[in-house]
C-alpha cells in the first residue's frame, strides 16, 4: 500500500488548498500543478469556434479517412461540423475529446461516436450497435432508432434516442444518463454499475439483470425483471429529475412521469456481502 | 461472425443477383471464406432445377482434399445413370465448374427418396432442388462467386445470402451457406451465430430419417424446419418453435418459393437491421448491406429478441 506523508515543500497548489498531502510508492498520484499550467496539454483536443461551420461529405471516404478529416477540421478551429452521407458507415466521429457541434445528416453503423469526451452530437438518422460506447461527457441525440448495446459502458453525459433501441441498452453503464423515447429490448441495464436509464416505452425480458447499482425508469410494460433487479417507489425528486431531463432531451412532453416504474439493484449478489475487504480476501 | 443478407420484392421482379451481390460484398469483412446465394429466380415454374456438386473447390484456403478431376466426371456419369433409373427426365444440363452442375429436369415422385439415392453416390451432394430456387455457394467473396457462376443477370422476387467466416467446421462448399431445406423443394436457410445443442438435435432428427451433409451447426436449422414442415407445421410455426428448440445465439433467414422469414434468438445476441416498405423488405447483419442497394435516407430498425417475421411476395 502506498505511504501517506506530508510534503515538506509547499507548492502553489497546496497553498491554494487544492491538496495537502501526496501519495508515494507504487500508486503515486500526480496532481495537476498550476505552476506548470502552460505545460499542461490534453492530447487530441482543440480550441474550436462554434460559429465556424463546415460541411463534410463522407460518401467516398472510409471511416479512418472521415475521422482524420474531422480531426483536421477541428485543428483548423471549426466548431460546427455537418457530416453528409454517412451511409451507415461504422466508427464515425469516434474519439472527439473537445467541445464540438457534430451533426450527422443520415445514419451511422456500428460504434458511432464512441469514446467521446465533450461534443454535442445530433444524428438525424439511425445508429447501429454500440453507439457512444465509453462516452465520458457530452450530449448525443439520435432522431430515429438505435441498435443493441446502446450506450455500453458510458461514464457520463447524456445519450438520447428518440426512437426504439435494441437489446442490452446501457450494459456496464458507469455513469451519465441514457434516455429512450420508444421501446427497449432484452437485458436493458445489464450489469450496470452507476448512472440512470429512462425508457418511456416498453422493455423486454431480464430488465436490469445483475445490476450493481444505478437506476432504471420505465414508462411502459416490463417483459421481466432480471436477477437482483427490484422495483423501488418513485419519489418526488425522481419525478422532478426525470421531468427536467426529458425537457432538455425534447421528448415526452406530455408523458406522465409519475406512473413510471423505478428499478434498482437488490444488492443481494455475493459482492454485496457484509464482509470487510480483508475478510473477503481470506474467504477467497 | 458471419454476414447474412436478404431481400424480397413484393409484387415485382428485380435483378436480385446483382442486388444480393452488393449486399454481401458490403458484409465481406464479416466473412471472407465463402459466399452463398439462394436466388428465387423467374423460372417457368414447370421443371425442377437441380444443383449438385460432385467434388469440392480445392482452391486457395480450402480445407478439402485435392482429388483428380477425372473422378468428378465419373461421379457425374453415376448421377446421370441414377437419374435415369429414378425416372427423372433431364431437359438441360450445364457444367458450371469442374465440380458443380445445374440440371433442369422433370420429376414427379418423392424428393426425399430421390435425394437419398442421388447422394448415395460418393461425394455427391445436392445443393438444392426447386422450381425457382437457384442455390449457389463457393469459396471466395460475393463478387468472385457471382462472376464464377454468372449470377449478374438473374432476376427474381427474393433472395438470401451469406458471407461465411468458418469457425466450427471446414472452409469448403459443404459447410457453406445457404443450406437447402432437404427434402423440400425451394427451401433455403442462412444463419449467423452458434447453436449449442447441435448434436442432441442431430441425433434425434437423424433417427427420424433426416439427412445431414456437413458438420456445420447451421445446417441443423434447415433440417429442423424441414422436419417441422414435413409434420404439417407452417413455416412460421416451425420458426417460432425453433426459438425454444434451438439453443444458442442465432439470427437466421429462411426462404421458400413465395416467402421470406427471419428469426432472432431470445438473447438478441446476433445483429440484424431491417428495412420494410410496401414494395421491398431488405435486411442484413449491418446497415451498410442495406445501404448498398438503397443509398438514400431510409428508416431501419433492429428487430427485438425472440422476434419472428415472415413476408410474402
Amino acid at each position: 500500500m502506498a505511504n501517506l506523508k506530508t510534503t515538506e515543500k509547499k507548492t502553489k497548489a497546496q497553498s491554494m488548498g487544492l491538496h495537502s498531502e501526496v501519495l508515494t510508492g507504487k500508486t503515486q498520484q500526480k496532481f495537476f500543478n498550476p505552476d506548470e499550467a502552460e505545460n499542461f496539454y490534453y492530447w487530441g483536443t482543440y480550441d474550436v469556434d462554434f460559429n465556424k461551420r463546415i460541411d463534410l461529405d463522407v460518401n467516398d471516404l472510409d471511416c479512418k479517412e472521415a475521422n482524420k478529416k474531422i480531426d483536421e477540421l477541428m485543428s483548423q478551429g471549426y466548431g460546427t461540423i455537418v457530416i453528409k452521407n454517412p451511409q451507415g458507415k461504422h466508427s464515425l466521429g469516434v474519439g472527439v475529446l473537445n467541445k464540438l457541434n457534430l451533426i450527422f445528416e443520415g445514419s451511422l453503423g456500428y460504434f458511432g461516436v464512441g469514446s467521446i469526451d465533450g461534443p454535442t452530437v445530433r444524428i438525424n438518422g439511425r445508429v447501429g450497435w454500440s453507439c457512444a460506447e465509453n462516452m465520458m461527457a457530452g450530449k448525443v441525440v439520435i432522431e430515429k432508432n438505435a441498435g443493441s448495446c446502446f450506450g455500453a459502458a458510458v461514464r457520463g453525459g447524456d445519450l438520447i434516442c428518440k426512437g426504439s433501441v435494441g437489446a442490452r441498452t446501457g450494459i456496464d453503464q458507469k455513469g451519465g444518463t441514457i434516455i429512450v423515447g420508444g421501446d427497449a429490448g432484452a437485458f436493458t441495464g445489464f450489469m450496470m454499475q452507476r448512472g440512470r436509464i429512462i425508457i418511456l416505452g416498453d422493455v423486454g425480458i431480464n430488465l436490469g439483470d445483475s445490476m450493481y447499482d444505478g437506476t432504471i425508469y420505465v414508462g411502459g410494460k416490463i417483459g421481466s425483471f432480471g436477477s437482483d433487479a427490484i422495483e423501488s417507489p418513485m419519489t418526488k425528486s425522481d419525478i422532478d429529475w426525470i421531468k427536467r431531463k426529458l425537457k432538455v432531451a425534447e421528448i415526452g412532453e406530455n408523458f406522465d412521469v409519475s406512473k413510471m416504474t423505478k428499478v434498482v439493484a437488490g444488492k443481494k449478489l455475493w459482492n454485496y456481502d457484509a464482509l470487510e475487504p480483508t475478510e473477503k480476501k481470506g474467504a477467497i | 461472425m458471419c454476414g447474412i443478407a436478404g431481400l424480397i420484392h413484393r409484387g415485382k421482379s428485380s435483378n436480385v443477383g446483382n442486388e444480393l451481390q452488393a449486399m454481401l460484398q458490403a458484409l465481406k469483412h464479416r466473412g471472407p471464406d465463402s459466399t452463398g446465394y439462394a436466388l428465387y429466380a423467374d423460372n417457368d415454374g414447370e421443371n425442377f432445377i437441380l444443383r449438385f456438386k460432385v467434388g469440392e473447390n480445392v482452391g486457395e484456403g480450402s480445407s478439402s482434399i485435392n482429388e483428380d478431376e477425372s473422378v468428378y466426371d465419373k461421379r457425374k456419369e453415376l448421377v446421370d445413370d441414377m437419374l435415369k433409373n429414378l425416372g427423372a427426365k433431364v431437359l438441360k444440363e450445364e457444367k458450371l465448374t469442374p465440380y458443380s452442375y445445374r440440371y433442369e429436369m422433370k420429376y414427379d415422385d418423392d424428393l426425399m427418396d430421390f435425394s437419398k439415392k442421388i447422394e448415395s453416390i460418393e461425394s455427391v451432394e445436392i445443393l438444392s432442388i426447386g422450381k425457382s430456387l437457384e442455390l449457389i455457394k463457393d469459396l471466395g467473396d460475393a463478387k468472385v462467386v457471382l462472376d464464377r457462376y454468372d449470377l449478374g443477370k438473374v432476376t427474381g422476387t427474393h433472395a438470401i445470402g451469406h458471407a461465411r467466416m468458418a469457425t466450427e467446421s471446414g472452409v469448403d462448399i459443404k459447410s457453406a451457406h445457404p443450406f437447402w431445406g432437404y427434402p423440400f423443394s425451394d427451401v433455403s436457410v442462412v444463419h449467423n451465430g452458434q447453436l449449442t445443442n447441435y448434436w442432441n438435435n442431430r441425433r434425434v432428427l437423424e433417427n427420424k430419417g433426416m439427412r445431414f451433409m456437413s458438420e456445420c451447426d447451421s445446417e441443423l436449422i434447415a433440417v429442423y424446419l424441414a422436419e417441422k414442415m414435413r409434420n404439417g407445421a407452417t413455416l412460421e410455426e416451425g420458426m417460432k418453435d425453433s426459438l425454444s428448440g434451438l439453443d444458442g445465439v442465432f439470427t437466421y433467414f429462411v426462404a421458400t418459393k413465395d416467402s421470406l422469414g427471419m428469426a432472432k434468438d431470445t438473447m438478441a445476441a446476433k445483429p440484424l437491421v431491417l428495412y420494410e416498405s410496401d414494395d421491398l423488405v431488405a435486411m442484413g447483419s449491418e446497415e451498410i448491406a442495406i445501404r448498398s442497394i438503397l443509398p438514400h435516407e431510409i428508416d431501419t430498425y433492429d428487430p427485438f429478441d425472440g422476434e419472428v417475421k415472415v413476408w410474402q411476395i
